[in-house]
Formats: structure tokens, sequence, C-alpha cells
């Protein structure tokens, strides 16, 4: 599965769980406008370690923050290598 | 015999008060220890050698290896030294130095097993043998003795917290030796509070006690413990879980079950329950400094609010910003050196406990200090895992924070199933759902954990507590 696939359906997962509307995704989507809040997004990015083994945020050496869901994919798929 | 200024019986006055002999047992040795406290003041037993005049009177560092002779001289040096400090196995050479520099220490007892340190090359330093030869000396007259425990800090010198044997022994209701048939057993070590209660119970209760050994597998403690015919047995939640996961269980089959040390959530007391039917079962709350506040025998986790509203054996309970407070006779009286406040201004001891009140119970939601901040919403880890463990697969859980970028920290746990492998990944995957499901069920959504790892076991501390590390 692509970097981008399991990211949205971990996205979904997530706004399920939470019981939150998510937007409907794009790349151009703005994160903060995604329906997840930052508790959803922190539980996103402990569940993408989980299934894509890194974590870009706090392996990043500065302080990184994507604002379109483009952006926060770039992150995982540059990370994985 | 000269016995001014002292107002309670010595503990070998109690071991004396027996009618048979008992025995203390550990993987390698047995004592006789009910020796001690026979013969008359001309031809006394002594696990000493010839050198109980020497000790008598001094601050008495108890640095044994095992705890047999860690017993025998506890049994021995109360009523004979000024002050004795029960060294812990695990407490770090670091640390030794300024321990013996703040308690005084002028004498110290060790035995065969000793490692040796240059601490300890002391001008009184006497060896003490699970052996229990006459005594060819005069003994010296009582004094009342300090005890000393250390406390199990996770950082720093260990503080050092003051008893006497009458405190030690407040709660303990039985001392008539009614019980003699008794073969105590503990998972603790006796050189921890948890485990001293244990020791000072079976002596002042006429029985024999099964010692824990270090580095023993569970199996092969379970089967000594199955050989001397244990009827009462007592460890914390962790030590009890993992026994439970041990098919050795079977050979046991105590009276009496009891558990300390840490929450004892209604699934681990359930789970003693099924395996146990015929047993009493019961869970006692204590701590280092407050000493035994109260034992719960309903079966039921948490304790009632009754607890806390009326004045129970002397002890009195009191509930400020959440946290349990303790005026007891069982406390300890001070820290050694410059220590805080043990107290409050009213004689409470903050224990540090977060309780939480649901109907009439009061349930334990976690330490002061432990709390994971999630995003500024607090959350103890032991609310979570009590919910957890409720699984029927789960035997037992840690919650721990893990950092985030977003909210600073976020909760994970670890968890440990009953029958590990069986279920296979697919069985694995439907378990986690379920421990999620159960646990959004029952927690606002930032306590549910946002990640689930099945692990085969969980660190237990020397304290025999589940190993936390600060986050």
């Amino acid at each position: 599965m692509s970097v981008k696939l399991t990211i949205m359906q971990q996205m979904e997962q997530v706004a399920r769980e939470h019981g939150r509307i998510l937007a409907p995704l794009n790349d151009d989507l703005v994160l903060a406008n995604c329906g997840l809040d930052s508790l959803g997004f922190a539980v996103l990015v402990a569940r993408l370690e989980d299934t894509l083994g890194i974590d870009p945020f706090t392996a990043a050496e500065d302080a990184f923050f994507p604002v379109t869901l483009g952006d926060f994919v770039k992150v995982y798929e540059h990370g994985r290598h | 015999m000269n016995m001014a200024g002292i107002e309670a019986p010595s503990l070998r006055a109690y071991v004396a008060n027996a009618a048979a002999a008992r025995f203390l047992w550990d993987r390698a040795a047995a004592a006789r220890f009910t020796d001690l406290a026979r013969g008359t003041s001309l031809n006394r037993q002594t696990s000493f050698g010839g050198r109980l005049a020497d000790l008598a009177g001094r601050a008495v560092l108890v640095a044994t290896a095992s705890q047999l002779t860690t017993a025998l001289a506890l049994i021995e040096l109360d009523g004979l030294a000024r002050r004795l400090v029960i060294l812990p196995p695990d407490i770090e050479a670091d640390h030794l130095g300024a321990v013996m520099a703040a308690a005084e220490i002028d004498a110290v007892v060790t035995d065969a097993g000793a490692r040796p340190q240059a601490a300890f090359e002391l001008p009184v330093r006497v060896s003490c043998a699970p052996s229990i030869a006459p005594l060819d000396e005069t003994p010296p007259a009582a004094v009342r003795t300090e005890w000393v425990l250390l406390t199990s800090g996770t950082t720093g010198v260990p503080k050092m917290v003051v008893h006497d044997l009458a405190g030690l022994t407040a709660a303990i209701p039985d001392r008539s030796a009614a019980d003699g048939a008794a073969i105590w057993g503990t998972f603790y070590d006796i050189r921890r509070y948890g485990g001293l209660q244990i020791f000072l119970r079976a002596m002042l209760g006429g029985a024999s006690l099964v010692l824990s050994s270090a580095g023993e597998p569970v199996a092969d403690h379970l089967a000594r413990l199955a050989q001397h015919g244990v009827t009462h047995l007592s460890g914390t939640p962790s030590h009890w879980r993992r026994a439970l996961m041990n098919p050795a269980i079977g050979k046991i089959a105590p009276r009496y079950v009891r558990l300390s040390g840490e929450i004892a959530d209604q699934a681990i007391l359930d789970a003693l329950r099924a395996v146990f039917p015929q047993a009493a079962i019961g869970h006692a709350y204590a701590s280092t400094e407050a000493g035994v506040a109260f034992a719960v025998n309903d079966g039921l986790a948490g304790f009632p609010a009754a607890f806390v509203e009326t004045i129970r054996d002397g002890v009195e309970m009191k509930i400020v910003d959440g946290s349990l407070r303790v005026r007891s006779p069982g406390a300890a009286s001070r820290y050694v050196g410059h220590g805080p406040a043990l107290t409050d201004a009213d004689g409470f001891v903050d224990t540090g406990d977060i309780v939480e009140r649901r109907g009439d119970r009061y349930y334990f939601a976690g330490r002061k200090g432990g709390i994971i901040n999630i995003g500024g919403l607090k959350v103890h880890p032991e609310e979570i895992e009590a919910v957890i463990n409720r699984h029927p697969q789960v035997r037992m859980s840690l919650v721990r924070p893990k950092r985030s970028p977003i909210t600073g920290a976020i909760v994970v746990a670890d968890v440990v199933l009953k029958s590990q492998g069986e279920a296979g990944n697919a069985g694995q995957i439907e378990v986690k759902d379920d421990i999620l499901k159960l646990c959004r069920a029952a927690l606002p959504r930032h306590k549910v954990p946002a990640a689930i790892s099945f692990v085969p076991s969980l660190p237990v501390a020397a304290t025999g507590k589940l190993a936390r590390r600060p986050g």
C-alpha cells in the first residue's frame, strides 16, 4: 500500500474513532481544516509510526509543521528513505 | 532484668511466645529461628557467633545478602541495637556512604554472601549465619531500637524512614499465636516495607515463613511454597499476575491471599478468586511512611468511603486535592537527617496516591507525580490500565506516555496477554480492537491509548511493582 493511501486510511480510522467528520481528502487540503483536532493528529502520528515505522516529527532536527495534506504525505514519503 | 525505658516487647520476646518450633526457609537453607528465644540469659542462642555485646547500643547497618540472615539479624537486633538500618538489596553502591553517614552507622552486620564493600570496613563488623548456636556471654541490657527503612525513590539518595517495632506492628491484629499452624509466604523482599510487614506478621502470629530468593524462577518459588504447605501468601498485584501466568500456581492452595503495594484492580481480584475459590482474599493499603492504613476483604477493588469518615483502629484518613492523607499509630515518626517534614501540620502523611470517589467507594487512580499531561489534560496511567485489564484475555498492562509533537504526550499501552501466540496475528488484531472498544466505552478520548503493543512480559522492579519509567 502506498504511503499516501495508508495515511488517508488512518485519517479516516482516527476520525471514526473520535467521532469527527473528515473533509474530502486532497493534496491541497489545509490540515487545520481537515476535521481532526490536535488530539486526533497526535493519535494519527502515533499510529503512522506503528504502521510506517517512522515518526518524522520527533526524528527531525528542526521542528517542521506541514500545512497541507500534500506536505504531510511528503514528509512521510521522504522519511521512509 | 532492667527493662527501664522499654514499653513494648522486643521482637525476640514475641518469638519466645511460640509453643512449637518455627522455621524460616529460603532457597538455600532453613533456620529454626525459635531457638533464638530459647534458653535462659546464661545460655541464650545466637546467630551472631560470640559478638552480641559488640553490637549492643550501636547504630547497625543490616547489609546481609540473604533474606534468611536478615530475618535472624532483625530478631536479634531489636532490643540490642540503638538503631538498625535495613539495606534493601538494590541500593546503589554510590549511595552507601551517604546513607551510612547520615544514619551514624558504627557497626555492620553482613553474611557469607554479602559483597565486600569498602564502606563496610568498620571496626565492628559481625557476620550472621543461619546456624544458631549457644552464646557464651551475658546478653547486654535491652534498649529501645529505632528501625530505619529506605524508601524506593527513583532518583537520588533514598530517604531513610524511622519507625519502631510498636508502630511497625500496629496493624497486626493477632499476637496470640492462635494462628499457630500458619505458614506465611511472600513474593516480596522482607527488606522493603511490604515484605517486612509479612515477616512481622509471621513472627507475631506464631507462624513459619517461606522467604523469596533473588533470581529464583517463579516456578521454583511456587514449588517451594507448595513444599512447605504455605497457608498465607502475599505479594503485589504484579507479583500475583506473574504467578498466575505460571502453571505451578496449581500446586499451592493458600487460605489467605493478600495483595498490597500497587492498585489491586477488579480483574486481578477476580482472577485470584477463580484460582483460589476457597481463600480469603484481601488487599491492603500501606506505604513506608504512612504504615498500613487499611485492608479490604470484600473482594472488590477500591475501598468503602466509610473508611474515610471514621477512625478505624486508630487510623484516620482524609483527602486533600484528591490525594489520600493518613494519620496512624503505624506511621513513621520522621526521616533521618534533613528530610522534608514527614507529616502535615495535623500529623497526616500525604501518601501521594490519588483517589476518586464513585458511589460509596473510593478507587485509587494513580500517583500524584505519575501524571501524564496530554495537551493540558491530566491522565493517570493506572486508571487506563484498570480498564485494559478488564479484558478477559489481558494478564497485565502498562500505560506510558509517548512524546507527541502535537500534544506534548499521548498515551500508549504495552499489553501482556494470558495465552500468548495462540491467537495468531488475526486474533491479536481482534483483541486489540476489543481493548480499544472497551477503552472508548469507559474513558474520555484523550485517555484511550493511541497505540497498543503486545509484549511477552513487563518489567517488575525489585520492589515488586510494575517498573514505570519517567516519561
